[in-house]
């Protein structure tokens, strides 16, 4: 990689400022080693990138995929680095490895497809067969290096797992080249991407190259995994590519959120995982930096507001309390207006309480009134109830008897524009006009 | 059939036939299409009428679905040609608009409903760019077209399946087509949206425009429909739907006597495999 040396100043001193929080931690504890900044803005970008890709590999159900093609590239890293050994080159040179590791990947991903199209078998297990497979080829590889290469090959180790404590500044600088190129591929592809994504059969009428945009998608997919290698390892990748994506679909319904949600937290999970490890350096980066993205996730899953699990049940119960007050308001307004003897009263003490703060009925000396907005909303809902019932009376030949539980559910819910249609409905047919009920608001 | 022959047939069939008219804006010659070797559609032949609004209607599996997707390039031919105006589609995708079946997507993709209506504009942005305005206000006047303007930012997973239908054909309409494919258009929509809808397919067509549907319901053949495609696995009859609806046809379309054509498609599939 050949930098003049203005942008080499420029970017190191980018670093050093956005890493100063870091870097002063460090200092304190261990006396600045200066390469960690570059490894720690690396794996925070390494992060953004994974996250932006990981959205468009989650939408095209292609998640999965990202894993094959990390445990693929093991057989092409060690493979890489047995060649660059032989022939006398250093065989530890960053860009060669990588270079091995992403040959191998994309034949792994070919595999992968070659399976699917020749044979029956689903894209599940023709990813489990290669992965493996793969995998193991790496492995017996990596035996091999350790034993016969007159190169130390235990550095390789690293890539199963990923260790940011053993980077060096060129590690990182490479690590950040190749993330910037997938974060700026991915933002200029976002609506080609988003299309194919969403409905490829229309894109390919409508004149666009699907495969040529799926195949560019594989390629960022590539990028980020080959990148992410030696910080996060073959093993857990993948994680970096799914989690953040995941967990931002959960707070927003739109795409382009989404990506700045997942860019963050992928960033987050980068920066955390690698200052960790930098103020620790013998725990394993890859694994903070996944784990920091896993608890993102099961906060995202629990807490965001979109789609998260406890805003949900909120919303759930909310709704049903607005129908049991519904209920209590129409019992309490049919018993008011048709001047019956109330019956003991359905309605609880908090209820009671509930009702009276939010300004729906008074309390007068034990003696339970509507007021006017609660003898409305009561009316409404018993008025709901009565042309609901008679509609399916009239329209879906249901027995009176069995319309209870639908109309218990459906009186809530009928929005004014429903309710004129009923009305219409119900007025229309000369058989059996019902009763009409004048005075009644609704 | 052998391979060799049916290729002859097809250069023959095309050596005998008239040249199409460049008015035609739909001709296909002796399309076959298979599935991993089993023919679902045979030397199918047909020529669509400029300016008509069209059903492809057949039983279940009859290849309607294979039909419109084969013509469009979707799935691979076996033999045949296709012309639109003559043409290759590669020459005039630009004048050709598609609506897919609404299943064929997830609908709870991260999208509003007028993202997916600017997705048909996408074509005339290209590549990199960003959606300028013009195109999301003719992506609103498509919706709106459709009844559909109040809805504009909803997500598309809080929208019925009536409304996803409507959205989807908006979509089509920003295509600014004049050749129509539609799958099922009227698949599981409610009444309001099936006027809708139909209402929208009588402009194209009034506009001198052609469209294509795939169409599942008898019923309503004869009153939507000009015209029609009898279908299963080959045309039984094409032609005017007064002329071409009649009992015998439909008795041809849906009876058994095609039974021996899927069998020999079962045989074409299993011919590659070992037998036990």
């Amino acid at each position: 990689m050949i930098e003049s040396s203005e942008p080499t100043r420029f970017m190191s001193d980018l670093v050093e400022t956005l890493a100063l929080p870091v870097r002063e931690l460090h200092l304190v504890f261990f006396g600045g080693a200066h390469n960690t900044s570059y490894v720690i803005i690396a794996a925070a970008l390494l992060g953004v990138a994974a996250g932006l890709v990981g959205c468009f590999a989650l939408l095209r159900k292609q998640s999965l995929m990202s894993d094959a093609l990390s445990h693929a590239t093991m057989p092409g890293l060690v493979s890489a680095f047995l060649i660059a050994d032989a022939i006398g080159g250093s065989a530890k040179s960053i860009v060669v490895l990588l270079l091995g590791a992403a040959v191998s990947g994309v034949l792994g991903v070919l595999g992968v497809h070659w399976i699917v199209r020749n044979s029956r078998l689903r894209e599940d297990a023709a990813i489990g067969i290669v992965l493996s497979v793969f995998f193991g080829a790496g492995i017996v590889l990596l035996n091999y290096a350790t034993k016969h290469a007159s190169t130390p090959a235990a550095g390789l180790n690293h890539f199963i797992y990923g260790q940011t404590a053993a980077m060096t500044r060129p590690d990182a600088i490479t690590m950040l080249a190749i993330t910037l190129v997938a974060v700026v591929a991915c933002v200029a592809l976002m609506k080609e991407l988003t299309l194919v994504c969403f409905n490829d059969a229309f894109a390919s009428v409508s004149g666009w190259p699907v495969r040529r945009i799926d195949l560019s998608l594989m390629g960022l997919i590539v990028l980020v995994t080959v990148a992410g290698l030696q910080a996060v390892g073959i093993i857990l990748i993948v994680a970096l590519i799914v989690i953040p994506a995941a967990a931002a679909r959960f707070w927003t319904n739109r795409l382009p959120t989404m990506l700045a949600v997942s860019a963050g937290i992928g960033g987050l999970s980068g920066y955390c995982g690698a200052s960790l490890s930098a103020v620790s350096p013998k725990s394993p980066a890859g694994s903070v930096i996944v784990l920091t993205a896993g608890a993102l996730f099961v906060f995202s899953m629990l807490f965001a507001p979109a789609r998260g699990l406890l805003p949900e049940l909120v919303r759930r119960l909310r709704v049903k309390l607005r129908f049991a007050v519904d209920h209590a308001l129409e019992h309490l307004a049919l018993t008011a207006d048709q001047s019956i003897r109330a019956r003991p009263l359905p309605i609880g003490r908090a209820m009671r309480r509930f009702l009276h703060t939010k300004n729906l009925i008074s309390l007068s000396d034990g003696s339970v009134q509507l007021t006017p907005n609660g003898l409305a909303r009561g009316r409404r809902v018993a008025r709901n109830h009565r042309l609901w019932t008679q509609y399916l009376v009239q329209y879906a030949d249901i027995a009176p008897s069995h319309v209870d539980w639908s109309v218990d559910q459906v009186e809530h819910i009928l929005s004014p524009e429903l309710v004129a249609e009923l009305e219409a409905a119900i007025a229309e047919p000369p058989t059996n006009p019902p009763p009409t009920q004048s005075g009644v608001s609704s | 059939m052998n391979p060799s022959a049916s290729a002859d047939a097809t250069t023959s069939a095309l050596v005998s036939r008239p040249e199409h008219s460049v008015d035609s804006p739909l001709a296909v010659h002796a399309m076959t299409v298979a599935y991993h070797r089993k023919p679902v559609l045979w030397d199918v032949d047909y020529d669509a009428t400029a300016a008509s609004l069209t059903a492809i209607v057949g039983p279940n599996g009859a290849g309607k679905s294979t039909f419109v997707k084969a013509c469009l390039g979707l799935v691979p031919r076996a033999t045949g040609t296709v012309e639109f105006w003559g043409q290759p589609f590669r020459a005039v995708r630009d004048r050709v608009g598609y609506m897919p079946q609404r299943e064929s997507v997830d609908w709870d993709f991260p999208v509003s409903a007028l993202d997916v209506v600017c997705m048909g504009r996408y074509r005339k942005v290209g590549w990199f760019r960003r959606v300028s305005r013009a195109h999301r206000m003719a992506a609103m006047s498509a919706l709106e077209r459709v009844g559909m303007a109040d809805y504009a930012s909803r997500q598309i997973s809080q929208l019925s399946g009536g409304q996803q239908q409507r959205v989807f054909l908006a979509r089509a309409l920003t295509q600014e087509a004049e050749l129509y494919f539609m799958d099922e258009p009227f698949a599981g929509v409610d009444a309001s949206t099936e006027r809708a809808i139909l209402e929208v397919l009588r402009e194209i067509r009034d506009s001198g425009r052609t469209v294509i549907c795939v169409h599942h319901d008898l019923l309503t053949v004869a009153e939507y429909f000009d015209r029609v495609i009898l279908l299963n696995m080959r045309v039984v009859a094409a032609g005017a739907t007064s002329e071409t609806l009649t009992d015998d046809n439909l008795h041809r379309t849906y009876g058994g006597r095609l039974t021996l054509l899927s069998e020999a498609s079962e045989q074409l599939a299993r011919s590659g495999q070992r037998q036990p």
